[in-house]
């Protein structure tokens, strides 16, 4: 357990756990359970509430979701620089220079916005 | 108390602003393009981006010229301004300047070479309309400058991490770029998903091989690296799993086999003014990259990577050239051209030596030239419906149009490494240098795949020049000033390198010394 990659021994070892565990359970339903093959076709279709299952399993996502994608990649990003400036940018050495940087780096961002804006990317229609 | 003793320890790194010029100039003009792109009325767009492009790039390449013989680690060690980066900063401002007269050119088609919204279903009939009638999208600027700004990044970085985030920004335009062609949506869709999975899949392996190389290192600048190489107590194979990891991620924008697959497809379904840019530009910066990897990283494995590498070489000559016999389609013929010439000028960068540094560098902005005006020609080849690529379309093209034919078969000529061109000076650089380092192997599978690839050239010689102009051989169009003026800079280079090639050659020569 020593040695660069022996701190990983552990994660094996929970993985190789795992994969007994879920060996075992499916093992061990497979020799409990009652044997009963069937020819009928609804068995082997898809369990939907009771009723026929109706249509493909080939949905589309609304392409209008990625604003919402987009939005919080921008905002996301921007706050995770922003937590650790925030919490030294008033110290001795960091002064106007790092509030000046701060600026560049959020109007950048910014910018990312000013252009969804004008593009009419906001509007929910 | 964490925080105090991060404020005392942490302190913000010194910026050289003129040896960054270059880059933030780019950035900072991507920037504003994006604004004009927000607030411009419709109409002045098109100008107002084309001027600020060619300003921001002129502006840009000024910044190199005046910072040349700089050498310094800059930005606590994240980017190197020396020799290499230099040089290769300027060839991408150039080709790139050359690359963005062909993707201005309005006047073969109205509204240029893009649609102004990609998003459409292809083949509905909105999309048969903006195909047609639409304006361009003039969005094509603020990407193409960050896409330049990030290549010129990826030529300078001097950790693995800068050297990540400038891959991802180069990339993610070009992918973008490719989705815009005007005529065959369906095609040009095709090739940018194509391009954005595959090339999401080596960013991915290029991450996992820094992390790897960290383990070992637990560095990931490369002045550490090297010195980590000689001295480091973990196990090797971290470093050697890494570097293979990192090298993937590498071939793959260079488009070397076993990583070329997306090359052809995507070459012949983007927009041609932006396969011109990705062949000649993103070459460049990919064998930046590279080569600051092999020769300032990871120069004391050498001995580990060569064969393998060399490998690589010979298989992708081998590759490109045997499979572009096979084309029919000219931009795929100049994609599996491109592929070739990728391995010969890896053979330049085996040599890991001065030569083979300056030599690669010549290759890569001689074969940037040629490239430029060849995909420019193609660009000018159409009929009602477009661009006409397939070869058979080409047969008796001489009749037609002897200046263009003339052109493309000097162009074509100078791929082939026919002396009195740039391809003949370029080869003869990079295999003297590999001779010299001992690599003969390398140089004799060069010749031979350089006589295979003479083949397919000089078929396509053979049927503009010797087959009847038929039926549906298209008419080359007369060109507009901007693609008028590539095709003649691209050709005229190629002519000039063949002919007085001392001036590029001492320079690549003074150039070639990295700092680390």
């Amino acid at each position: 357990m020593d040695g660069y990659l022996g701190s990983y021994a552990t994660l094996g070892i929970t993985l190789l756990a795992g994969a007994l565990v879920f060996v075992g359970a499916f093992s061990a339903n497979r020799v409990l359970r009652p044997r009963r093959p069937s020819v009928s076709s609804g068995k082997f279709e898809s369990y939907e509430c009771g009723l026929d299952p109706v249509g493909g399993d080939w949905a589309q996502a609304q392409i209008r979701y990625y604003v919402y994608a987009y939005l919080y990649a921008l905002f996301a990003v921007e706050s995770v620089f922003l937590f650790p400036w925030a919490v030294i940018f008033d110290r001795p050495g960091f002064g106007g220079a790092a509030v000046v940087e701060m600026a560049i780096f959020v109007a950048v961002l910014a910018l990312g916005l000013l252009y969804a804006w004008r593009k009419r990317v906001l509007r929910w229609a | 108390m964490t925080t105090d003793i991060a404020a005392e320890t942490l302190k913000l790194p010194s910026l050289d602003y003129a040896a960054l010029a270059p880059m933030l100039i780019l950035f900072g003009v991507g920037c504003v393009g994006v604004l004009v792109e927000a607030i411009a009325p419709k109409k002045a767009r098109f100008p107002v981006q084309l001027v600020l492009a060619v300003l921001g790039i002129a502006a840009s390449l000024t910044a190199i010229v005046l910072a040349a013989g700089t050498e310094k680690v800059t930005a606590a060690g994240a980017v190197a301004v020396d020799g290499p980066g230099l040089f290769l900063q300027g060839s991408i401002a150039v080709l790139g300047l050359v690359a963005l007269l062909l993707i201005s050119e309005r006047s073969l088609e109205r509204g240029g070479a893009f649609v102004a919204q990609a998003a459409v279903t292809a083949n509905s009939e909105a999309d048969r309309d903006q195909a047609t009638r639409g304006s361009g999208a003039t969005e094509v600027y603020p990407l193409i400058i960050f896409s330049l700004g990030g290549m010129m990044l990826f030529a300078a970085a001097n950790d693995l991490l800068t050297m990540f985030v400038a891959l991802e920004v180069f990339s993610l335009p070009l992918y973008l770029l490719c989705a815009m062609a005007r005529r065959r949506r369906l095609l040009s869709q095709e090739a940018a998903l194509k391009y954005f999975l595959l090339g999401a899949f080596a960013s991915a392996f290029f991450l996992f091989g820094i992390a790897l190389v960290y383990g070992y290192a637990g560095r990931v600048d490369f002045a550490g690296i090297h010195a980590a190489v000689l001295d480091s107590p973990n196990d090797i194979a971290l470093l050697y799993i890494g570097l293979a990891m990192v090298a993937i991620g590498l071939l793959f924008k260079a488009a070397l086999a076993p990583f070329h697959v997306w090359t052809p497809d995507v070459y012949q379904g983007a927009p041609t003014p932006v396969t011109a840019l990705m062949a000649a530009c993103t070459k460049v910066a990919a064998f930046g990259g590279l080569l600051r990897v092999l020769y300032v990283a990871f120069e004391r494995s050498q001995w580990d990577y060569r064969p393998v590498l060399g490998a690589i070489a010979v298989l992708t000559m081998l590759v490109g050239a045997v499979l572009a016999v096979t084309q029919t389609d000219i931009k795929r013929l100049l994609a599996y051209s491109s592929i070739a010439n990728a391995g010969y000028v890896l053979v330049g960068v085996l040599a890991i030596s001065k030569a083979g540094l300056a030599s690669s560098l010549f290759y890569l902005v001689a074969y940037g030239f040629s490239v430029l005006a060849a995909f420019g020609i193609v660009t000018l080849v159409r009929d009602a419906d477009g661009e006409a690529t397939h070869l058979s379309r080409w047969a008796g093209l001489g009749r037609r149009s002897p200046l263009y034919a003339t052109l493309f078969t000097f162009l074509l000529l100078a791929f082939a490494g026919i002396p009195l061109t740039s391809g003949f000076t370029a080869k003869f650089g990079v295999f003297a240098a590999a001779i010299e380092a001992d690599q003969t192997w390398l140089v004799i599978a060069g010749v031979i795949t350089s006589a295979i690839i003479a083949f397919p050239y000089l078929r396509v010689v053979v049927m503009m020049w010797l087959s009847e102009p038929g039926e549906s051989t298209p008419a080359v169009s007369l060109p507009g000033a901007l693609t008028a003026a590539a095709v003649t800079i691209g050709a005229a280079a190629t002519l000039l390198l063949g002919i007085v090639p001392q001036p590029l050659l001492d320079m690549t020569e003074n150039a070639a010394h990295f700092v680390r």
